[in-house]
C-alpha cells in the first residue's frame, strides 16, 4: 500500500467502470435514459478528475521513483502481478486523461443524440483503459490496457462516426492491432529472459545487446503506429475525420501519447544500446514526418484532416526530442505531448463547434466567422497560436526545448525541426484566415450563434492550461525533471557498461 | 505398472454408461413425450458425473488400459461442461424445430462417455474404443434433423470422412503395435527410448497424428468442418465445436507427449505444420463467409491452430497453454453459439451474418454479449481470449518456436477482421427487425458465459493453477 493509505490509482482506473455499470442499469424511456447517462457520466468523470488532483498535490517532485504504488497477486502461474504506480513521466498523463474525459462528455452533450447510453459507457470504459495504461507498472497490465483502448474507440468511431466510419474504424483497429501483437511477442521474450514483467525490476535487467535491436523493432511496430510516425500514420487522418468530435479529442489528446509514452517507458530504458544505435533512424523518420506532413497539411480542404496531419507533424517533434537523450530534448518531448494533448484536443473541439452548427468540415464552406462569432474567433485564435508555437503559449515551450535538444545532436536536425514550426505557422494561419476572416458572403453562415455557455465551460480549462503552461512551464516540468534525469543517467551508464564489456 | 483391474477408477464412466442406458429406457417406456424428462435426467447425470470425476482418485486401472490423472480430470470436467452447455442450448431449439425426441440427450450422454474414455485412454485399444463410441454418437447427432437434407448430408459427410480418419488411425495403431510389440502407451514409449526409433513406428505415428488431426479438424484434415457445422442443427454444431474438440485435443496431447514423447523431434514438425496451416486457413477462409455457422467453423479451425502451438512446444508450459486455451475456448464458443441459437425471427432460425444487423438496438444485451465473445476470440485484452493466446505464445517463445509465434500473432490480426465484421454488423449497420423472445435458459447461458469471458481477467488464478497441475501430471515439470 502507498502513503495515502488507500489505492488511489486503482480507484481512478476502475471508478469509471462503476459509472458505466450504473448507466447500463438505468431503465426507462429513451429520453430519461439519455439524460441520466449524460449526468452520470459527467459526475463520474468529474469525481475521477477531482480524485486525480490528489496526484497533483501529493506527488513528491523531488523523487525519481515510483509513487502511489500498489501491488497484488494476479497471474500466479506466470509470476505476473498487478502493479500500479506513477512517476514523473506518467503522472501528468494521468491528469491529462482525467481532465479531457469530462470535457469530452460535456462537449458531446448535444451533438450525440442517438444511443447516448452506449456512448457514455464507451467513454467511461475508454477512461478506464487510458488511466490504467498510464498507471500500469507491469508490462502485461500495460499491454492489457494499451490494447483494451481499441475496443471502445472502435465502437466510438464506428457507431457515431461520419460517412466512411466503417473503413476508418477497421483501419484504426487492425493497424494498431498489427503493431501491438508484435510488441506482445517482444514482451513475452523479455518476460522469459528476465523472469518478470514488473517494470521497476525490468529496468534493472540487462538485455543482451544483440537481442535489443529485434526487440526495439517490435516495440517500434507498436508505438510508432500509435504515435503515429511517418510512414505508419495513414490510419490517423481517416480515424480523426470520421470520429465524432469527442472521439477525435481523445484520439489526439491521449491515444497518440500512448505511443510516445511507450517509447519513454519501455524502448528507451529497457533497450539502451538499440536506442543509441537506432536513434538516427528515428530522427530521419521524425524529420520526414515534420516536413512532409506539414506540407500535406497545407493542401488539405477538410479542417479535421488538416489538424490530423498537423498532429503527425507535432508528434514528429516529440519522437525527435525523445531520442536526443538529453534533458532538454526529452523534457521538451514530454512537454510537447502534454501541450499537444490540450491544444489539439481544443482545436478538434473548435472544429466540433462549427460542425455541430453547419454539419460540414470543408474549409471552403466557411469564411468570415469573426463577425458573427467573435468569442469563437478569439478562442480559435488562441489555440491556433498555441499550435503554431507562439511564445507565451504551451506549444512554444515544448517545441523550443525539443529543438534545443536536437541542436545538441545535429544542427541539421534542429533546422529541419524548426522548419516544421515555420510550415506549421503557414498551414494554421492559412486555415484560420479562410475560416474566420474574409467577407461573410455565405448566406447560411449569417445566422450562426456564438459559443453557448456550455461550450465556453468546455474551453475555459483548456485556455487556462494553454496559457499557464506557456507562461510558467516549470510548474509542470518540475514533475518530470527528476525522472528524466535519472533515465538519462541510466542510459549513459548502460552504454558505458556495454562499451566496457566490448573492451573499448 | 499395476496390472490390477481396479475398476473403481472408472466409476464415473461406468455410472455414465448405466445412466445413459437408464435414460434410454425411460424414454422408450415413458407413456408420454419424454423429451423434457430425459433432457433433465441427462443434465442431472452430467452434473453428478462431474462431481464423481472431481472426487475420484488418480491411478491406473482396467489392467493398464485406463488412466486417471489431474490432466484427465481437467479435460473431463471441460467435456462435461461443454456437453451440459450445449444440451441446455438444445432444450428450446429442438422443440421449436420439431426435433424434441428423447434420443438426443441419450446420444449426447453416450458421446460424452466416449470422450471421457478417450481422455483417459492409456492404450491404443481403449483409445480407439472411446473414439469410436463418441464418433458414432456424433454422426447420429449431426443428422438428427433427419428430414432436413442439409442435416442428413452433414451426417453422411461426417461419417464418410470420419470413417476414413478412423481407418488411418487404426492403420497407424497396427503399425505401432507391429514395431513396438505392444499397444500400451508405456510400452510404446519404452520401445522408442530403447534405441533409434524404428521407421515403422514413425510411420505409425504419422498415421495416428493424421487421424487425430481429423478429429480436432486441423488443416489439412479440416474439409468436413464447414459443411458439417453448417448442416447440423445449431445446438449440435455448438456441441461439435466444443466437446469433441476438447476431448480430441486432450487425447492428442496425451498420445504425443506420452507414448510418442521420446519422438518429439519427429512429431513436432507435423504439429508445427498443421498448426500453422490451421491458423492460416482459419484466418483467411473465414473472411468471405456469409453464413455465421460456417464462419464459426473456420474460426474453430483457427482456434485449434492456436491450441496446437502449445502441443508443438510439448513441455509443461505448452500443455498448460493448451488447457487454459481450451477452457476459455469452451466458454466463449458456447456463449457465441448461444447467441447464434437465439437468432430466430418469426419462428424461423436465421444463420446469415446480415441477420444480426441492428442487433445493438433491438436487443442490446445479446449484442453486447456477442461483441464480448467476438473481441475475446480475436484475442483483445482484457477479455478472456487474450489470456488463452498469451499462455500459448509464452509456451511457443519459450520453446523457441518463433515462426509459429509470429505466424500466430499475424493470423490473429487477420482473424480479428472477421470477428470485427460481426461487431460491425451488430453495432454499425441499421436494421430494426427484432429476434423472437429468447427462452430464459438461453439468456442464462449467454449471461453466464459472457460475464465469465469479460471478467476472467479479475480472477485468472484458479483456472491457471488447475491447468498447471494438470499439465504437470502429464509431462512433469
Amino acid at each position: 500500500m502507498n502513503a495515502l493509505g488507500f489505492p488511489l490509482l486503482s480507484l481512478l482506473t476502475f471508478l469509471p467502470l462503476v459509472g458505466a455499470a450504473i448507466i447500463a442499469s438505468v431503465q426507462g424511456d429513451e429520453r430519461t435514459v439519455a439524460q441520466n447517462a449524460r449526468w452520470t457520466a459527467l459526475w463520474t468523470s468529474a469525481i475521477v478528475f477531482a480524485l486525480s488532483l490528489i496526484l497533483w498535490f501529493r506527488f513528491d517532485t523531488d523523487s525519481a521513483g515510483f509513487q502511489f504504488t500498489e501491488n497484488a497477486a494476479w497471474l500466479d502461474g506466470l509470476g505476473i502481478g498487478y502493479h500500479m504506480g506513477v512517476d514523473g513521466m506518467s503522472v501528468l498523463f494521468v491528469l491529462l486523461s482525467t481532465l479531457l474525459t469530462p470535457l469530452c462528455i460535456v462537449a458531446s452533450w448535444q451533438s450525440i443524440q442517438t444511443r447516448v447510453r452506449e456512448y457514455m459507457i464507451a467513454f467511461l470504459v475508454l477512461e478506464t483503459m487510458m488511466v490504467g495504461m498510464f498507471c500500469a507498472l507491469d508490462f502485461v497490465i500495460f499491454y492489457v490496457f494499451f490494447e483494451g483502448v481499441l475496443i471502445p474507440m472502435f465502437l466510438i468511431i464506428g457507431v457515431w462516426g461520419g460517412a466512411r466510419r466503417n473503413y476508418a474504424a477497421f483501419k484504426f483497429f487492425l493497424y494498431t492491432l498489427l503493431g501491438s501483437v508484435l510488441m506482445l511477442l517482444a514482451l513475452i521474450w523479455i518476460y522469459l529472459d528476465a523472469g518478470t514483467t514488473d517494470i521497476a525490476a525490468l529496468m534493472q535487467h540487462r538485455i543482451a545487446p544483440a537481442a535489443q535491436t529485434w526487440l526495439f523493432i517490435a516495440f517500434f511496430a507498436s508505438f510508432a503506429v500509435k504515435v503515429p510516425m511517418w510512414p505508419l500514420h495513414t490510419w490517423l487522418p481517416d480515424a480523426h475525420v470520421e470520429a465524432p468530435t469527442a472521439g477525435s479529442v481523445i484520439l489526439a489528446g491521449v491515444l497518440l501519447k500512448m505511443g510516445g509514452y511507450g517509447f519513454l517507458r519501455f524502448s528507451i530504458p529497457l533497450l539502451p544500446d538499440a536506442t543509441a544505435a537506432l536513434a538516427p533512424f528515428i530522427f530521419a523518420l521524425s524529420a520526414i514526418a515534420i516536413v512532409y506532413t506539414s506540407l500535406v497539411a497545407l493542401a488539405q480542404t477538410d479542417i479535421k484532416k488538416l489538424i490530423a496531419y498537423s498532429s503527425v507533424a507535432h508528434m514528429g517533434i516529440v519522437t525527435l526530442g525523445l531520442f536526443t537523450m538529453n534533458q532538454q530534448g526529452i523534457e521538451g518531448a514530454i512537454f510537447q505531448m502534454l501541450s499537444h494533448g490540450i491544444v489539439s484536443g481544443a482545436l478538434f473541439l473548435c472544429v466540433g463547434v462549427i460542425y455541430d452548427r453547419m454539419h460540414t468540415r470543408e474549409i471552403d464552406a466557411y469564411g468570415g466567422l469573426a463577425g458573427t462569432m467573435p468569442r469563437y474567433a478569439i478562442l480559435f485564435m488562441l489555440f491556433t497560436m498555441a499550435s503554431v508555437g507562439l511564445p507565451g503559449t504551451s506549444g512554444f515551450v515544448g517545441e523550443f526545448l525539443a529543438i534545443m535538444g536536437a541542436w545538441q545532436v545535429s544542427k541539421l536536425l534542429a533546422l529541419l525541426a524548426a522548419s516544421g514550426m515555420v510550415l506549421g505557422a503557414g498551414y494554421m494561419l492559412f486555415l484560420y484566415r479562410r475560416v474566420i476572416f474574409g467577407a461573410l458572403t455565405k448566406q447560411n453562415l449569417k445566422g450562426l450563434a456564438d459559443l453557448s455557455p456550455r461550450e465556453v465551460a468546455v474551453f475555459a480549462p483548456l485556455v487556462v492550461l494553454t496559457l499557464w503552461m506557456g507562461i510558467y512551464p516549470s510548474s509542470f516540468t518540475v514533475f518530470f525533471d527528476q525522472s528524466v534525469a535519472r533515465m538519462i543517467a541510466q542510459h549513459h551508464a548502460a552504454l558505458a557498461a556495454t562499451r566496457q564489456l566490448a573492451g573499448l | 505398472m499395476v496390472a490390477a483391474l481396479n475398476w473403481m477408477i472408472a466409476l464415473p464412466e461406468l455410472v455414465l454408461a448405466c445412466a445413459g442406458m437408464a435414460a434410454l429406457m425411460v424414454g422408450v417406456f415413458a407413456r408420454r413425450d419424454a423429451w423434457n424428462t430425459v433432457s433433465m435426467l441427462a443434465l442431472a447425470t452430467l452434473l453428478g458425473i462431474a462431481v464423481l470425476v472431481l472426487s475420484g482418485e488418480a491411478g491406473v486401472g482396467l489392467n493398464g488400459l485406463f488412466v486417471v490423472d489431474a490432466f484427465a480430470v481437467f479435460a473431463k470436467v471441460l467435456v462435461l461442461l461443454a456437453a451440459a452447455l450445449s444440451l441446455v442450448l438444445a432444450l428450446d431449439w429442438h422443440e421449436r424445430e420439431g426435433l424434441a425426441r428423447f434420443e438426443y440427450p441419450v446420444i449426447i450422454l453416450f458421446a460424452t462417455l466416449g470422450m471421457m474414455m478417450m481422455v483417459s485412454a492409456n492404450d491404443l485399444m481403449s483409445l480407439y474404443v472411446g473414439l469410436e463410441l463418441s464418433s458414432l454418437a456424433l454422426y447420429v447427432a449431426a443428422s438428427f434433423a433427419r428430414d432436413d437434407l442439409r442435416s442428413t448430408e452433414a451426417g453422411l459427410k461426417y461419417f464418410m470422412l470420419g470413417a476414413l480418419a478412423s481407418g488411418m488411425l487404426l492403420y497407424g495403431a497396427s503399425l505401432t503395435y507391429g514395431f513396438a510389440g505392444t499397444t500400451r502407451f508405456v510400452g510404446i514409449a519404452e520401445a522408442l527410448t530403447a534405441g533409434p526409433a524404428p521407421i515403422g513406428l514413425i510411420v505409425g505415428l504419422c498415421f495416428i497424428a493424421a487421424g487425430l488431426a481429423f478429429k480436432v479438424s486441423a488443416v489439412p484434415f479440416h474439409m468436413w468442418t464447414p459443411d458439417v457445422y453448417e448442416g447440423a442443427p445449431t445446438p449440435v454444431t455448438a456441441f461439435f465445436s466444443i466437446a469433441p474438440k476438447v476431448a480430441a485435443l486432450a487425447l492428442f496431447l496425451r498420445v504425443m507427449t506420452g507414448p510418442f514423447g521420446p519422438a518429439i523431434e519427429q512429431w513436432r514438425q507435423i504439429i508445427v505444420l498443421i498448426s500453422a496451416g490451421s491458423m492460416i486457413v482459419g484466418a483467411f477462409a473465414a473472411i468471405g463467409q456469409t453464413n455465421i455457422k460456417r464462419l464459426m467453423a473456420y474460426s474453430s479451425i483457427g482456434h485449434v491452430g492456436y491450441a496446437l502451438i502449445g502441443l508443438a512446444a510439448g513441455d509443461h508450459a505448452g500443455v498448460r497453454g493448451v488447457l487454459v486455451y481450451m477452457a476459455i475456448y469452451v466458454v466463449m464458443n458456447a456463449g457465441a453459439f448461444a447467441c447464434i441459437v437465439a437468432m430466430r425471427r418469426q419462428g424461423i432460425a436465421r444463420e446469415r451474418i446480415e441477420d444480426l444487423a441492428g442487433l445493438a438496438r433491438t436487443s442490446p444485451m445479446l449484442a453486447l454479449a456477442m461483441a464480448v465473445f467476438m473481441f475475446s476470440m480475436a484475442g483483445i485484452p482484457p477479455l478472456a481470449g487474450f489470456f488463452g493466446k498469451l499462455y500459448v505464445f509464452v509456451a511457443a517463445v519459450n520453446a523457441g518456436l518463433w515462426p509459429l509465434a509470429i505466424l500466430g500473432v499475424l493470423a490473429s490480426v487477420v482473424s480479428a477482421f472477421y470477428y470485427l465484421r460481426i461487431v460491425k454488423v451488430m453495432y454499425f449497420d441499421a436494421g430494426d427487425a427484432p429476434f423472437d423472445a429468447r427462452p430464459a435458459a438461453l439468456s442464462v447461458v449467454v449471461a453466464a458465459t459472457g460475464s465469465a469471458t469479460a471478467l476472467f481477467a479479475l480472477l485468472p488464478a484458479p483456472l491457471v493453477a488447475a491447468a498447471s497441475a494438470a499439465a504437470r501430471s502429464l509431462v512433469g515439470g
